[in-house]
């Protein structure tokens, strides 16, 4: 028999829809994927997501998360989706496969995320792991005593480049344009501290390094052009992200970046579809956010197996 | 489960009899706590076939530095005490069961 719920995704919008279609007694199956716990499992210290006065670690909120969901029944596989057929017609079920196992539900809830951004060069895949990463937090104690660079300007590269400096000697922040998208707080934060410089409008064209990361040559978005290059042990990258979106090529509607695109509230278009969180949301992408996401698309989801008498 | 540090390192995994599967992870890390059932069930599944062990990069910083660690989790196999594959990141529990099953065959 089919599923009545199959939630793909394990951050915020994931478990946050697992919640709520779990209390609405709907057992929800919830295929959080490999990389369950989402963005947040990569950060430390989480203070702004509402009702944790003194912040909370990201890993320990996402467990939580999961945790609330579980306690309502709903039911957890830590597995990667890897196909779905999308039905069109109200009256045949969605079904997916992780790997050679087939599911089918009646609704199906997309909360698939976002991935790192990565620069795309070569060199930045060979040295992928010895010395590029794009996750402060998992990879920094290596650096210690040593001088890094985090590329990017928002939030999560204010974030990485104030981590690294519990280990590191020193920390550049490159970044393309000659100010900040981060947060206030998070810029005057990252300003004020002695250990991070700025390194204003270049761009990292090459990671230098034979068997690790032992420079990289920038290139100036100004100035013609004009290159550089900087000594470093270490380069992490906070450039933004990429949705999740690849398994739904051709089935639902997305933008050019690979966002999908709801056509009215979390609804994709067709019977049972719902989406939220950031593979829907190119603009907030916030935790909060997502899991407001979540909560729309679960209640839509209810509703619409309440008009099929599901 | 068997968790080394740089002191055991030589003997439980050098001079292994056995192979071994060494999961470098340290406890501040997201990736390592969601690898870290995979790498308890396997343990439990290959006992007495393949030694399959954590090691805690923190606590032991020499041995990760030997072999050029620089991100966790990374998950080294070991026969004959040689180093034989790598595997960095959070990966699917088959793919390092087919890596496992190659150490035996």
């Amino acid at each position: 028999m089919p599923e009545k719920v199959i939630v793909i995704g394990g951050g915020p919008a994931g478990y946050t829809a697992a919640l709520y279609t779990a209390r609405a007694r709907l057992e929800p199956l919830c295929l959080e994927g490999l990389q369950y716990g989402g963005q947040l499992m990569t950060t430390t210290e989480v203070e702004n997501y509402p009702g944790f006065p003194q912040g909370i670690q990201g890993p320990e909120l996402m467990e939580q998360m999961r945790a609330q969901a579980e306690r309502f029944g709903a039911r957890y596989r830590s597995r990667d989706v890897t196909r779905v057929e999308l039905s069109e017609v109200a009256e045949r079920p969605h079904r997916l496969w992780v790997d050679d196992e087939e599911y089918e539900s009646w609704t199906v809830i997309i909360a698939t995320g976002a991935a790192p951004r990565k620069l795309g060069l070569e060199s930045e895949s060979r040295l992928w792991g010895h010395g590029v990463s794009s996750c402060a937090t998992c990879d920094g104690a290596f650096f210690r005593d040593q001088v890094v660079a985090v590329v990017g300007g928002g939030d999560s590269a204010m974030e990485e480049a104030l981590f690294l400096t519990r280990f590191a000697t020193k920390v550049y922040v490159i970044h393309r344009r000659d100010e900040l998208r981060a947060s206030k707080i998070m810029q005057e934060r990252a300003r004020a501290h002695p250990k991070i410089e700025f390194i204003w409008s270049h761009v990292v064209v090459e990671v230098l390094g034979e068997k690790k990361v032992s420079g990289l040559r920038l290139r100036s978005t100004k100035d013609e052009g004009a290159e550089r290059t900087l000594e470093v042990g270490g380069l992490f990258l906070a450039i933004g992200h990429v949705p999740n979106t690849r398994l739904f090529e051709g089935q639902l509607p997305m933008d050019e970046h690979g966002y999908l695109v709801p056509v009215r509230g979390t609804s994709m278009g067709r019977p049972g579809v719902f989406a939220g969180g950031d593979c829907v949301d190119r603009i907030y992408r916030q935790a909060v956010t997502a899991a407001g996401m979540g909560c729309m698309a679960a209640i839509d989801a209810e509703r619409y197996l309440e008009s099929r008498n599901l | 489960m068997l968790t080394l540090d740089d002191q055991s390192f030589e003997t439980e995994v050098l001079q292994s009899e056995q192979p071994v599967v060494v999961d470098f992870t340290a406890t501040w890390c997201g990736p390592c706590r969601r690898l870290a059932p995979i790498i308890e069930e396997l343990a439990q599944e290959y006992e007495g076939r393949v030694k399959i062990a954590k090691f805690d990069v923190d606590a032991s910083p020499e041995t990760p530095a030997r072999y050029r660690i620089m991100a966790v989790p990374t998950i080294m196999f070991f026969k004959g005490g040689k180093e034989v594959d790598t595997v960095q990141g959070l990966v699917p529990k088959e793919t390092l069961k087919k890596k496992i099953e190659g150490l035996l065959g």
